[in-house]
């Protein structure tokens, strides 16, 4: 245990902070102008409901120097209990007045009790005695044990109030036994109030009373080091109501000789008391006199010279230097002050500043908020805080909403926004700032609050038939509650925009999370000054698509970012890679020698034939139609779409096919070919001597368990003593497109693409049946083989053929080598553009591997050392490499 | 009864003795380990809730009635790491928190088998290392409401739930608590002290319908930056407001991670005249609210607590898993617990 551990026993309170009552303490000043008793002025303002200037009345006492608050409710024609729960639950919601304990003051215990459940602290409860005798006294101190409060305890018996110090002593040691004895109570948590009685009445029997008290406070103290003593000081002084300066000065006589006593806690009127040295020479003696009884004719004596100190002395001003500043600066500080007082004069002011009451919400209003928003991040605030900052910005939005209204033209609906915290969430400020910012630029807001269930927003945004939906929440679990509701609303078919806030939710999980749940835009919005914009973009017939097209391809961009970040294992030199290459077997395997190797061109494949192999599904997705073919036609969402669609392509297909309108061709060869490394080498003839090009090929650096594959592995090595093949091809069926868009009607730019995908999905048929008829005939290594359309857009079959620029050959520029192979150009008319396009555009060109173990894979991220590799070996610069192999280069 | 009428002296007893020898280990965190086994709705409903009408996904304290098993081995995973606290799993297991499944009724039988399930959990360990006690301690949320927080900003008076209503909120979980079988009470995850007073207020009338009381601890959760509980206080006013429960030690966990608890616990440490208990999050949150850091990061940061004598109880809250709780374990077994001074009056 550390050093500072408490040597003895202190009482310890608290409100937001602690209050040890330590020696060096010295005095704790109670406030007591929040109590009804003994304040005309808080009796009428808790009787007529002004609970504003009553909680002003407990924050002044905090500021003179108040470490605990007294709140008093026993009035008569007050329910006490409802107003002691009112006022404590208010003064709670105020951090500045919370931060003290509360010292709960009633002669009726049920008062007592309702205050004791609004304290989160540990406070007073001031009082008990024994009146009623032993049993209760003991019940009660039971009970406010379990309430974890200390207790003041009065002198006063089943005989009455004690008024002489030796029955004070008595009557309080009695109850000091009882209390630590019999229940256990803490001693440091019992502190004594011996009874402070009016003097100077007039009355002779009441002159000694102060004497008295501060010698059973003497006593007292004695016998119980950890109690403390304290008293209601203004008290004493009953007899000069109305006279202040008097007044103050016997309270603060009094405090002097009873502190010396071992008074240490008093309640008191913070703001004013007197300085024991300051008082007038003259009246310090004759209130002496008085308080400690020196002499018979004392209250006379002050009595006569009272009049000459009338007059109230000085008025208690607190700091207000802040009010000279320009308004904005006034309106920010009240809003972190969280001080409403003025808030509407200086929004009155700021508003004829300015030329629209909306400017006056989003400029200084927001900056203030927005400075709140930034000390709460940083520490510096806390939420109690935050929440009353909160509090004075409604306050001052109120007052601007009359205008605000003016401001609007008349009848203009900008739009509708359900608001809600997702359920388990309770949190709700920013949600209610964005509402305010909303509803202050003329959106109609339906705020649902907190803790609300998927359901209910979903009902009752259909209810409103609002025009978007927007979530709040600040702890964690809200971001999968964020999750679910997207899943509702998708799965009731909704389309709202949902908008997503709070300070837990981010641009990240809402991209990863929130938007792939839900088909209608979901938009992050960072901060409520972003809401209005937002809200705005989305409420506009004519904004939305773009707006929601833009966000929708952020965060796509965005996911896409991320599964490269999360894939981001750092990549393996290529040498390592090389020797992770796929192993085969070459001593189990004999290739088939082609039956046809060399040159095969075939210039005029049947159309009808390829229409049965074409595989639809990429077809629908052209148009954005998701789903897979057959199944599409009968989707609920999209199968009318997708049927109308597809009957229009059958009939043009069919026009296509009777009237000719594209001239199929293909040419392959077959070829001799070893793996040289990462090359595979062509040869001119079977001798296998001379080499007629050289395909580079790239190979997978990634640090996984399997094989880092590249397209060479499939090919024998020459020192294999394997003889392989390997296959080039090249087909189109784009010959006769522009001539057959001539007969479309002009302007129709549906036939028109439509007959683009027919001939895009036509060459990739023929790409298919080239492949087939490869297999079975001309390599014929399969001439057994019979597949369905299905099994073969499968891919079901040995064998593979990747295309230069997908993914197993990134390298568009490898079809230079290809095209000049099979003299593309010369045997079916397809030309390379300057960019390694293909012309015309319906066209398919790639490689054929044979071995049953080649399949496709993506190469992925490759290393500088691949790249100045596959530089050398393809004998261009570095430079062009770079150009070439740019998308899939390690960062 | 007096403050020292336990339920079961020679347990407290070997509760004592432990927490004099060593710093114990309290469990991790059940929610993460429930929500890496990706159930799904019909888990959650078993056969019983088949027919039940708000959806139940995401209600972990009704597992302990739906998948009993998968619960107990979750605390097995926990005991066969060396924790000697396992916590029910009763986090929402109250009236208020469980109206949101419309389940309120079953407030107290969830913390009854819920006990029952930890408690035979502990047996079976303690049965295979009879000199090594393992205890049950019955958990008690702070519910889903504030007591002294209005959740409306522009009725600042407004309370959403009274302290009556959590006293016998708390009431019917503890009694549940009890009866299954736990060794110790703890009010954790405390946001606002009024609900723990609620909490503590409950413990000490059903200790008193008992005639005996059971070992209490209570653990706080400073929410952010501002190094405060949500309701406002700070850590030693959040002490002096939950002293009077005379608690067997009093901590902070969840909402942050080791890293940014400790300077709490270090406040905590100087002026609790009692135990001291941590049992920080693995790390904070990322955008996704996933907890990341690794068992081995973690327990680097908690073997400061001990090594600067701060702890007697430390364990794991959001994102620990067993893994984490070993490697914890391991990094503060060279050291001793805090040490207790009751230093008297000069």
């Amino acid at each position: 245990m550390s050093q500072s551990q408490p040597e003895r026993r202190y009482t310890r309170l608290s409100g937001l902070e602690p209050l040890t009552i330590t020696p060096e303490l010295g005095f704790v000043n109670v406030g007591e102008r929040t109590n009804v008793t003994g304040s005309a002025r808080f009796k009428r303002l808790i009787a007529e409901e002004k609970y504003d200037e009553a909680v002003e009345v407990a924050l002044e006492q905090v500021e003179n120097g108040a470490q605990i608050i007294d709140v008093n409710m026993d009035e008569g024609l007050l329910d006490s209990e409802q107003a002691m729960t009112d006022f404590l639950n208010l003064i709670m919601a105020e951090p500045d007045i919370a931060r003290v304990p509360i010292m709960v003051d009633s002669s009726k215990w049920s008062v007592i009790e309702a205050g004791l459940k609004c304290l989160q602290g540990k406070g007073i409860v001031n009082s008990i005695s024994l009146k009623e005798g032993e049993e209760q006294f003991l019940d009660q101190a039971r009970k406010i044990r379990r309430y974890g409060a200390a207790v003041i305890v009065m002198a006063f018996d089943e005989t009455g109030q004690a008024d002489n110090a030796e029955r004070m002593v008595e009557c309080l040691s009695r109850a000091h036994r009882l209390l630590v004895d019999e229940i256990g109570f803490p001693p440091e948590d019992i502190i004594f109030d011996p009874n402070i009685f009016p003097v100077a009445t007039g009355m002779e029997e009441h002159n000694n009373y102060s004497m008295e008290f501060i010698e059973a406070t003497r006593e007292l103290k004695k016998r119980f080091p950890h109690c403390h003593i304290s008293g209601g000081v203004s008290n004493m002084s009953f007899s000069f109501r109305g006279n202040n300066p008097v007044r103050e000065a016997m309270h603060s006589v009094f405090l002097y000789h009873a502190m010396q006593a071992g008074m240490d806690m008093g309640i008191v009127n913070a703001g004013q008391l007197a300085v024991y040295d300051d008082i007038d020479p003259e009246l310090r003696e004759l209130v002496e006199d008085v308080v400690l009884n020196r002499r018979d004719d004392a209250t006379e004596r002050l009595l006569e010279a009272a009049d000459k100190y009338k007059g109230d002395g000085q008025k208690q001003e607190k700091d207000e230097a802040w009010r000279e500043k320009p308004v904005a600066e006034r309106l920010k500080y009240a809003l972190v002050k969280g001080i409403d007082k003025y808030v509407i004069d200086d929004t009155e002011e700021a508003r004829q500043q300015h030329d629209t009451a909306l400017e006056v919400i989003e400029g200084p209003l927001m900056d203030g908020m927005n400075y709140v928003g930034d000390l709460f991040g940083a520490g510096k605030m806390f939420l109690p805080q935050v929440v009353k900052s909160a509090r004075v910005m409604k306050k001052a939005v109120a007052h601007l909403v009359p205008y605000l209204e003016k401001e609007k033209k008349v009848g203009e609906k900008k739009g509708s926004v359900l608001l809600a915290t997702v359920k388990g969430d309770v949190h709700d400020i920013g949600k209610n700032i964005v509402g305010v910012v909303l509803a202050c630029n003329g959106f109609d807001v339906h705020d649902l609050g907190v803790m609300v269930p998927a359901d209910r927003i979903l009902d009752e945004a259909e209810k409103h038939d609002v025009d978007m939906v927007g979530l709040s929440g600040l702890i964690t679990p809200s971001l999968d509650e964020m999750v679910t509701v997207a899943e509702a609303m998708r799965k009731r078919g909704m389309d709202l925009p949902l908008l997503i806030g709070g300070a837990t939710t981010s641009r990240a999980h809402t991209a990863l999370k929130i938007d792939p749940a839900y088909e209608a835009p979901v938009v992050w919005v960072k901060d409520a000054s972003r809401a209005v914009d937002v809200v705005r973009k989305l409420a506009s017939r004519t904004h939305r698509p773009n707006y929601a097209a833009d966000i929708a391809a952020d965060y796509e961009e965005f996911r896409e970012r991320h599964a490269n970040r999360k894939k981001r294992k750092p990549l393996i030199p290529i040498e390592a890679a090389r020797d992770k290459a796929f192993e085969i077997d070459w001593s189990a395997y004999t290739p088939n020698r082609p039956l046809k190797p060399g040159l095969n061109v075939i210039d005029d494949w049947p159309l009808e034939d390829l229409v049965e192999v074409i595989d639809w599904t990429p077809f629908f997705q052209t148009w954005e139609l998701a789903g897979r073919y057959p199944d599409i036609l009968d989707d609920e969402v999209v199968g009318e779409a997708a049927t109308s669609l597809f009957d229009d392509a059958q009939d043009m297909l069919k026009r296509i096919v009777d009237e000719k309108w594209l001239q199929p061709k293909a040419v392959c060869a077959l070829l001799p070919a070893a793996r040289d490394g990462d090359d595979i080498l062509l040869y001119t003839d079977e001798s296998r001597e001379t080499v007629l090009e050289r395909m580079v090929c790239l190979r997978q650096q990634a640090d996984k368990p399997s094989a880092n594959l590249c397209l060479a592995d499939y090919v024998a090595p020459a020192d294999s003593g394997v003889e392989d093949w390997a296959g080039l091809f090249a087909v189109t069926t784009g010959h006769g497109i522009e001539e057959a868009r001539q007969k479309l009607p002009d302007n129709d730019d549906y036939a028109g693409i439509l007959l683009q995908a027919l001939a895009d999905r036509l060459a990739e048929a023929l790409a298919e049946a080239l492949h087939a008829k490869v297999r079975r005939e001309l390599w014929g290594y399969a001439p057994d083989e019979n597949l369905s359309n299905q099994e073969l857009i499968k891919e079901t079959y040995r064998g593979i053929r990747p295309a230069p620029g997908y993914p197993a050959c990134p390298d568009h520029s490898e079809k230079t080598k290809l095209f000049d192979l099979l003299d593309a150009p010369g045997n079916i008319g397809l030309e390379l553009t300057e960019s390694f396009a293909m012309h015309p555009a319906a066209a398919v060109s790639g490689y054929y591997f044979g071995h049953p173990e080649s399949k496709y894979f993506v190469v992925g991220k490759i290393g500088r050392d691949q790249l100045e590799d596959y530089a050398r070996r393809k004998e261009i610069p570095l430079e062009r490499a770079q150009k070439y192999l740019r998308p899939i280069l390690e960062d | 009864m007096t403050r020292d009428t336990w339920h079961d002296p020679k347990r407290v007893d070997a509760l004592r003795d432990a927490l004099a020898e060593r710093i114990l280990l309290l469990d991790g965190a059940m929610g993460t380990m429930i929500q890496a086994e990706v159930l799904d709705e019909d888990d959650f409903r078993g056969e019983r809730f088949a027919d039940h009408e708000d959806d139940l996904k995401g209600n972990n304290d009704l597992l302990v009635l739906t998948r009993p098993e998968l619960i107990k081995r979750i605390h097995k995973e926990f005991l066969e790491v060396g924790c000697d606290f396992i916590e029910t799993n009763t986090f929402n297991a109250n009236r208020i928190s469980q109206a949101d499944y419309s389940l309120e009724e079953l407030a107290e039988e969830l913390n009854f088998e819920a006990a029952k399930l930890a408690r035979a959990a502990c047996d079976e360990a303690e049965a295979a290392t009879p000199t090594r006690p393992r205890f049950v301690v019955g958990t008690l949320g702070p519910t889903n409401r504030t007591a002294s927080i209005s959740p409306d900003v522009s009725n600042p008076g407004y309370r959403a739930v009274t302290f009556d209503d959590l006293v016998s909120t708390y009431s019917e979980a503890i009694r549940g608590l009890l009866d299954g079988g736990a060794d110790l009470l703890m009010v954790e995850t405390i946001f606002d002290t009024l609900n723990a007073k609620a909490a503590i207020f409950a413990i000490e009338q059903e200790f008193d319908r008992r005639g005996a009381r059971w070992p209490v601890l209570i653990s706080g959760t400073i929410t952010d930056a501002s190094g405060r509980t949500l309701s406002g206080q700070t850590p030693e006013a959040f002490y002096h407001s939950v002293r009077h429960a005379e608690p067997f030690g009093v901590g902070f966990n969840c909402a942050l991670g080791a890293d940014q608890l400790k300077k709490h616990i270090e406040d905590l440490a100087r002026v609790a005249e009692c135990l001291v208990s941590a049992h920080p999050n693995a790390g904070l949150p990322n955008e996704f609210g996933e907890y990341d850091q690794t068992p081995a990061q973690m327990a680097e940061i908690v073997r400061t607590y001990a090594e600067d004598g701060l702890i007697n109880i430390i364990g794991g809250c959001c994102g620990t898993t067993p893994a984490h709780l070993d490697a914890i374990r391991e990094a503060v077994e060279p050291f001793p617990p805090r040490k207790l001074e009751t230093k008297k009056a000069a």
